[in-house]
């Protein structure tokens, strides 16, 4: 065995040095470009055309330089209007936030127990578990939630079986209405209530309830004062991932939805598709941001913290 | 190298010949406030095995990280055979690393694992081949070429990484941790086979580890480390018997520490008082008249018997009435090979010794409640002064 | 859990929650037997909605499209999520990471109707810039500009899983590689790639299933002629019930459901095989 030990490495070459970090501006800046342009430079966009004048096809710039003078054109009425002349869009806006809210706190219901009680099934079954409940998000939503609407209609599948069991004379009216808009809302977005729960869920030590037992405690005050607090961050996570996207929500309310149920995202489709206003639009989808901008907020720095491996 | 209260020859280890084979000179590493490596000069010789003791978070794994290029000193030199370290990435650098998790590349068989490093070096492939060959043959695992590491346990793993990490001929091998993953059967066997391995490629190693039977049993040279800098350096023998300092007298071993004052000091002998008894110490030391000191002594070294020890006990007559105390056995541990005695003394510090088993029918069994006399030579102690 | 009261209600709720989950799909597959249009009715069984869909020409094209779009998107979302993924995790600190977080993150809560508004205008914007400039409208709404919608979706979701997967590797593996002198992108492609291939599908499947459904980005950013499936489903769902919807419903479903078992059970065998083989190490 040779006694000389001799490193036959090529000599480190200085374009290796350059190639490295080209590689990370590379690296980062390709998908920072693409999102600047793609997700950044939009909002700007909308807020620009938000308080634009529009001669009907173009949009008049807001910067004019005539005779010497320069001029800065800001049209502030379509804020004006929205907030504090027509009623209906104050009232959309309260109106989407309360159905957000309310499915949050259905969902939270529903779902809490159901990640529990997977997380707490043998673990031979959990995959299989997990597997059900991925595999309707896997099938279209929009298919799903047009489902209901034969289940729920007047001569839909329910009011059908239930008259002819016996149990309804006529038609409950179910469709069109707050409870199906919320029954809609709250069955699309319980995955994404129970998936970080269940995450988090499954991580508990149990060996801490177990301790908890041993010191006295029964199975409810070890519930409520050791594993909800423990499952904050899912609970956390689970209730912005389905406020934020139901504020804003269109498909559901316009497919479940009636004339009671007002919801900012049809306000602001119609606004575009129907009246052809943009500048509108974007006012409206302006306010509807800063609604959402604290939650928004909330959800990057808890992003930002699951990232740099943050709190549990 | 931290100073001595002793007389004692201090622990070598410079290369003779000129520049050392790596010199690692005044390194810091700063993490914002926090100094996890504060100002370490080392000089460690071609073919020697040298490790880093200390518990965890001391710094020794952030130093091996700056031998090994995966941080960079806030300042310091590194020096392999004179070449500057610091300014070259770690994949320029003539060293390999055995990691504390093995990492091997589970995606890959153990030949090609053992082959990464050489093929990145762009070498032709007869040549990779026959190394390849050769390292799995030298940690005999040569039937598992064909294997992935998951198909491996722990013991053979770790053979792969060694492979692995020696196929480049290093300069330099660094080990993190290599033994911890194992339990402690395996380890015992697996501690003499790495040292044979390493000596027999004859690669200069420097290893990390916080359990310090590892690092007396493999290395020729020990550095204690405590909050980022070097306590001492040397050999096993010489740091366990002559500590410098309390951190590394009760680091190293059991060690059992008197508190005293100097109140004789002369060239040949000096005398220190403690509360327990009279120490005489049969060597001079630097210090001053008055100073306080510390008394160390290894639990093997005390002798204990039911009767005060008499002028036959002791080869110095001078010693007599000095290092012997009278206490009580607070608590016994038969440890089949030796036994290990709790004695409470007067004062209340409680000393520990071990007696090895060594005469099948003992003379007196002594138990726990005996009234018994502990007593050692002037030329087993130590004198700290810090 | 050892108390049998626990167990029942945990059986009750999961089940009763799975029903719930289950039982749109069940009545579409049903339904979509049945010989008569009408809900109200059972009129026999019947495979007649499955003729008329192959005649359907506006569905069977919009499906050709869907696939198109949802192939390209879900390619160029896991390419984009990977880098950003990689920025992520492997440079803790570099100039923008804070916005760049934000604006990976944020597609995903983001309400659909925002990202949509707000894209159309940018391009609307930059097609009449070009058009002023140039001569030449570009880009022009159709697949591309819904491509790219689905795209930012899409990306933001791989991100996540490729993140997750990334920051549970060993990191010693890639000092180890790089320890053994490989160049960092030589790191990358022989170590990491490998490791994180699963996730990588993973992402692909999802952003290709978000692309296939998407709704409303798809309607904001077509064009004349780039119709969608969801957009034709959705039309004809808004104006009522329609039998043809259920065949296709019941179509996806298959699909996705053989797709699904199908994973699990070759993950599965993956599994045993494994399995298989560090007991024979073991004895060894």
């Amino acid at each position: 065995m040779s006694a000389t030990p001799v490193s036959r490495r090529p000599a480190g070459h200085w374009s290796d040095r350059v190639v490295a970090r080209l590689g990370r501006k590379f690296v980062i800046g390709v998908p920072m470009v693409f999102l600047l342009a793609v997700f950044a430079l939009p909002f700007l966009v909308v807020f620009k055309i938000s308080v634009s004048e529009t001669d009907g096809v173009r949009f008049v710039d807001l910067l004019t330089w005539t005779e010497g003078v320069l001029q800065l054109k800001v049209r502030f009425s379509n804020y004006l209007y929205i907030l504090f002349e027509d009623d209906l869009y104050l009232q959309a806006y309260l109106s989407s936030i309360k159905y957000a809210a309310l499915t949050t706190a259905i969902c939270l219901f529903i779902g809490y127990p159901f990640a529990y009680f997977m997380a707490r099934s043998r673990p031979e079954i959990r995959p299989g578990l997990l597997m059900l409940v991925m595999l309707p998000f896997w099938t279209s939503f929009l298919l799903r939630v047009y489902a209901w609407k034969m289940l729920l209609a007047d001569n839909g599948v329910f009011n059908n079986i239930a008259i002819a069991l016996g149990l309804l004379d006529e038609p409950l009216k179910m469709m069109n209405t707050p409870f199906s808009l919320t029954l809609g809302m709250v069955y699309t977005y319980l995955p994404f209530m129970v998936l970080p729960l269940y995450a988090n869920l499954v991580k508990m030590d149990i060996r801490l309830l177990e301790a908890a037992r041993d010191l006295g405690a029964t199975p409810w005050q070890a519930f409520w004062r050791i594993t909800v607090p423990l499952s904050r961050g899912g609970i956390f996570a689970g209730a912005l991932l389905v406020f934020i996207p139901c504020v804003g929500e269109f498909v559901i309310p316009e497919l479940l939805g009636g004339p009671q149920t007002l919801m900012i995202g049809r306000v602001l489709w119609d606004e575009f598709f129907a009246n052809n206003d943009w500048p509108m639009a974007a006012s409206v989808a302006v306010v509807m941001v800063l609604l959402i901008i604290v939650p928004l907020a909330l959800f990057n720095r808890y992003q930002a913290e699951q990232a740099s491996g943050g709190k549990a | 190298m931290a100073t001595n209260g002793n007389h004692k020859p201090g622990a070598g280890g410079t290369a003779t010949t000129g520049q050392p084979f790596l010199r690692i000179q005044q390194v810091v590493k700063q993490f914002g406030d926090a100094v996890a490596v504060d100002g370490v000069t080392l000089d460690i010789a071609k073919g020697e095995i040298f490790a880093l003791l200390g518990s965890s978070g001391c710094g020794k794994s952030t130093l091996l990280r700056m031998l090994a290029g995966f941080e960079t000193p806030t300042s310091g030199q590194i020096l392999l055979q004179g070449q500057d370290l610091v300014r070259l990435p770690p994949n320029e650098r003539p060293v390999n690393m055995m990691f504390q998790s093995y990492a091997l590349f589970p995606h890959m068989t153990v030949w090609d694992n053992v082959a990464f490093g050489l093929r990145r070096d762009g070498l032709p492939k007869d040549e990779i081949a026959a190394q390849v060959d050769k390292m799995l043959a030298l940690v005999q695992l040569t039937p598992y070429a064909k294997r992935k590491p998951h198909q491996l346990s722990g013991g053979q793993q770790q053979r792969v990484a060694l492979a692995r990490s020696l196929a480049k001929k290093p300069q330099l091998l660094l080990l993190d941790e290599p033994l911890g993953a194992l339990d402690k059967k395996l380890r015992e066997r697996t501690q003499l086979e790495l040292v044979d391995i390493i000596h027999q490629v004859g690669v200069t190693c420097v290893m990390v580890t916080h359990d310090q039977e590892e690092a007396m049993t493999m290395a020729s040279r020990i550095g204690v480390m405590s909050h980022g800098q070097i306590l001492q350096v040397g050999r096993p023998g010489d740091i366990y018997e002559t500590p410098n300092c309390k951190f590394v007298a009760d680091f190293i071993g059991s060690v059992n520490l008197f508190k005293g004052r100097l109140t004789v000091d002369e060239p040949d002998h000096v005398v220190i008082d403690s509360p327990e008894c009279r120490h005489y110490v049969s060597h001079g030391i630097t210090g001053t008249l008055g100073m306080d000191a510390y008394v160390a002594v290894r639990p093997e070294k005390i002798g204990i018997q039911a009767d005060a020890p008499t002028a036959a006990d002791y080869d110095n007559a001078a010693e007599l009435g000095f290092n012997c105390a009278r206490g009580t056995i607070r608590g016994l541990a038969y440890l089949g090979s030796s036994t290990t005695y709790h004695v409470a003394l007067a004062s209340g510090m409680v000393v520990k010794i071990t007696k090895a088993n060594d005469a099948r029918h003992d003379e007196v069994r002594l138990a726990q409640g005996d009234t018994v006399h502990v007593w050692w030579w002037g030329s087993d102690v130590v004198v700290l002064t810090q | 859990m050892k108390n049998p009261a626990g167990e029942f209600t945990s059986r009750v709720w999961l089940i009763a929650s799975f029903l719930f989950l289950y039982l749109p799909i069940v009545t579409l597959i049903v339904l979509s037997f049945n010989a008569s249009p009408l809900v109200t009715t059972w009129a026999g069984f019947s495979f007649k909605w499955y003729g008329e869909l192959v005649r359907d020409s506006v569905i069977i094209e919009g499906f050709v499209l869907s696939l198109k779009i949802a192939l390209m998107t879900a390619t160029a979302s896991v390419i984009l999520g990977t880098f950003a993924a990689v920025a992520l995790t492997k440079f803790p600190r570099f100039t923008g990471r804070t916005f760049f977080s934000g604006m990976v993150n944020s597609p995903l809560v983001m309400p659909e109707v925002i990202i949509g508004l707000s894209l159309l205008l940018m391009l609307v914007s930059l097609q009449r810039l070009t058009e002023d400039t140039f001569g030449v409208g570009f880009p022009e709404r159709g697949t591309l500009t819904i491509w790219i919608g689905h795209t930012l979706l899409g990306m933001a979701y791989a991100t996540v899983v490729v993140t997750s997967r990334l920051r549970e590797m060993n990191p010693q593996l890639e000092e180890a590689a790089l320890d053994l002198g490989a160049k960092p992108w030589q790191v990358f492609f022989l170590v990491t790639l490998p490791l994180i291939s699963q996730s990588l599908a993973s992402a692909w499947l999802l952003s290709f299933t978000l692309s296939l459904d998407d709704v409303v980005l798809s309607a904001f950013l077509s064009g004349p002629g780039s119709t969608t499936l969801p957009i034709a489903i959705f039309s004809r769902a808004r104006l009522g019930l329609n039998p043809t919807v259920n065949a296709v419903a019941t179509l996806t479903v298959l699909f996705v459901s053989i797709g699904v078992v199908a994973a699990s059970l070759w993950m599965a065998r993956v599994e045993r095989r494994r399995a298989r083989e560090m007991a024979a190490a073991v004895k060894n």
